[in-house]
């Protein structure tokens, strides 16, 4: 939920820093200038406890105690909210980087020719520049995203009930240390791993005419194998040509 | 669908006292060219001459220090108001620019879609046409140059000769009363340059004015109107392939 959130408010960072304007720029600027200066862990502490600085938060008239609409922050921003508002805000200064830097990345040429067919901005950035930045953009975002949702296990602090943060109040009560962050640390690799076989699957959408030839997925790549085990079965001694195929069709560095 | 028949009969560009520099170095100085509807001018000179420089002020890729650029008596980029000129928002230099389409020398095709998905872009994105129609009409345009089998192939799928042959397809797609050719052949292999030639030959007979800047000087001589001969941002010459080519003022 933090890394969509981050990702979206990083995009729209990343958008503005680029643009022409000078208020977005600044904006944006001293936004991830900010964010990236201060550690994730100390802005956790702060969203929670912001009710200490000010109890309620709400809209009314400036300078005066009356609130139209008005809740107490601690209701407000509760445990998860803090934890959501602390990674999102941490993750979207450096996805915005991320991103401008895959918006860099693309030709200056594409710029041109869709400026030359007159097509509107939001095409433009939408349709052709993003799915092309994309490209560059993906392996990075998906080490962040990870780095995100290892990152969640600094939110225990604030006694958020994560995976870390559960796995910590059962060994003190049953003293598995080491067993109980072995099973924290199994579910990591579970769900990183999830992780990265979307990212494969994404990172190949996004490949779409950018390689002649899409890479395989596994599913595509054991049938392929099959298929030529079997052909190997029919007639032995005879090198099938779906295996040549799958060798000479692909480059790799 | 109209594709071409109405756009054919128009599209006359005009050049006034252009000058453009880039940090005190004059690329364009004070030039001066009608182009008349229809016509096919060739635009001759040495590497950094200027020449693509002057193609690119024609649609505004590139501004201008001093003079204007009207298409059918329209300025592109700037609106007059008294006696000045103001740059226009960009929704409706966008939409003048739609007039000229162009064609690059590194085709810059979209290396995530597909031809007929290049070609279609533009007219479903200015809501010209739906996308079943976008569609078509990107198969009628690659029939027109030759590439009818070739609709769902990706930009990197394609030799350099066809692919410029659907970037001249994608720029014909928003039905331009100009087409501008920068350099339309430079990037390509000796034997791929026919079959682009071929094409624009092809264009230069149904009547859309055609500004082709190139190195091709046999292809100039051959299918221009007129040739204007550029260097040092000056227009030393203007005037027919055979004056130009035999009788030289310079």
């Amino acid at each position: 939920m933090a890394g969509s959130l981050g990702f979206l408010l990083g995009t729209i960072l990343a958008l503005a820093r680029l643009s022409k304007s000078p208020i977005l720029n600044s904006v944006s600027w001293s936004f991830f200038w900010f964010f990236r200066s201060v550690p994730l862990l100390v802005q956790v502490l702060i969203w929670y406890n912001l009710g200490y600085l000010y109890p309620r938060l709400g809209f009314g008239i400036p300078f005066t105690d009356t609130y139209l609409v008005g809740f107490d922050t601690i209701t407000l921003i509760s445990q998860f909210a803090a934890a959501v508002l602390g990674l999102s805000l941490h993750q979207a200064a450096y996805s915005a980087e991320i991103i401008r830097g895959g918006i860099l990345s693309v030709d200056q040429g594409q710029l041109e020719a869709s400026a030359a067919l007159g097509l509107p901005r939001h095409v433009r950035v939408l349709q052709i520049i993003l799915p092309q930045a994309a490209r560059s953009i993906l392996p990075n975002a998906f080490n962040e995203i990870i780095g995100l949702l290892k990152g969640t296990s600094i939110v225990s602090v604030i006694a958020l009930g994560e995976l870390f943060y559960v796995a910590q109040v059962i060994y003190n009560r049953n003293q598995q240390v080491i067993p109980l962050l072995l099973v924290a640390v199994i579910w990591y690799i579970i769900l990183t791993t999830v992780l990265s076989i979307g990212q494969f699957y994404v990172e190949r959408h996004f490949a779409r005419g950018a390689e002649r030839v899409l890479p395989p997925t596994p599913l595509q790549a054991a049938r392929r194998w099959i298929s030529v085990q079997w052909a190997r079965l029919d007639e032995p001694g005879t090198p099938t040509s779906a295996g040549l195929d799958a060798k000479s069709e692909s480059f790799r560095l | 669908m109209s594709t071409t028949t109405e756009a054919a009969t128009r599209g006359l560009v005009e050049i006034r006292g252009v000058s453009k520099s880039y940090s005190g170095h004059e690329v364009l100085h004070d030039v001066n060219l009608t182009v008349q509807p229809g016509e096919v001018v060739a635009i001759l000179g040495p590497s950094g001459s200027g020449k693509s420089t002057l193609l690119r002020t024609i649609n505004h890729l590139e501004s201008v220090d001093a003079g204007w650029v009207t298409v059918d008596g329209q300025l592109i980029g700037y609106e007059q108001r008294g006696e000045r000129l103001f740059e226009l928002k960009e929704k409706e230099i966008l939409t003048r620019r739609t007039q000229v389409g162009v064609v690059f020398q590194n085709f810059n095709l979209f290396p995530h879609l597909t031809a007929a998905e290049n070609i279609a872009k533009a007219p479903v994105a200015l809501k010209r046409v739906n996308k079943a129609d976008g569609r078509e009409l990107a198969l009628g345009l690659l029939a027109k140059v030759g590439l009818s089998d070739k609709a769902d192939a990706y930009p990197r799928q394609l030799s350099g000769g066809q692919q410029q042959r659907v970037a001249i397809a994608r720029a014909l797609a928003l039905t331009p009363k100009v087409l501008l050719f920068d350099e339309p052949t430079s990037a390509l292999d000796p034997e791929l340059v026919g079959e682009v030639l071929d094409v624009i030959r092809d264009l230069a007979k149904l009547g859309t004015t055609l500004i082709i800047v190139t190195h091709e000087t046999g292809f100039a001589r051959e299918v221009a109107d007129r040739i204007v001969f550029i260097d040092g941002g000056h227009v030393l010459e203007v005037g027919t392939p055979v004056q130009v080519f035999e009788s030289p003022t310079q």
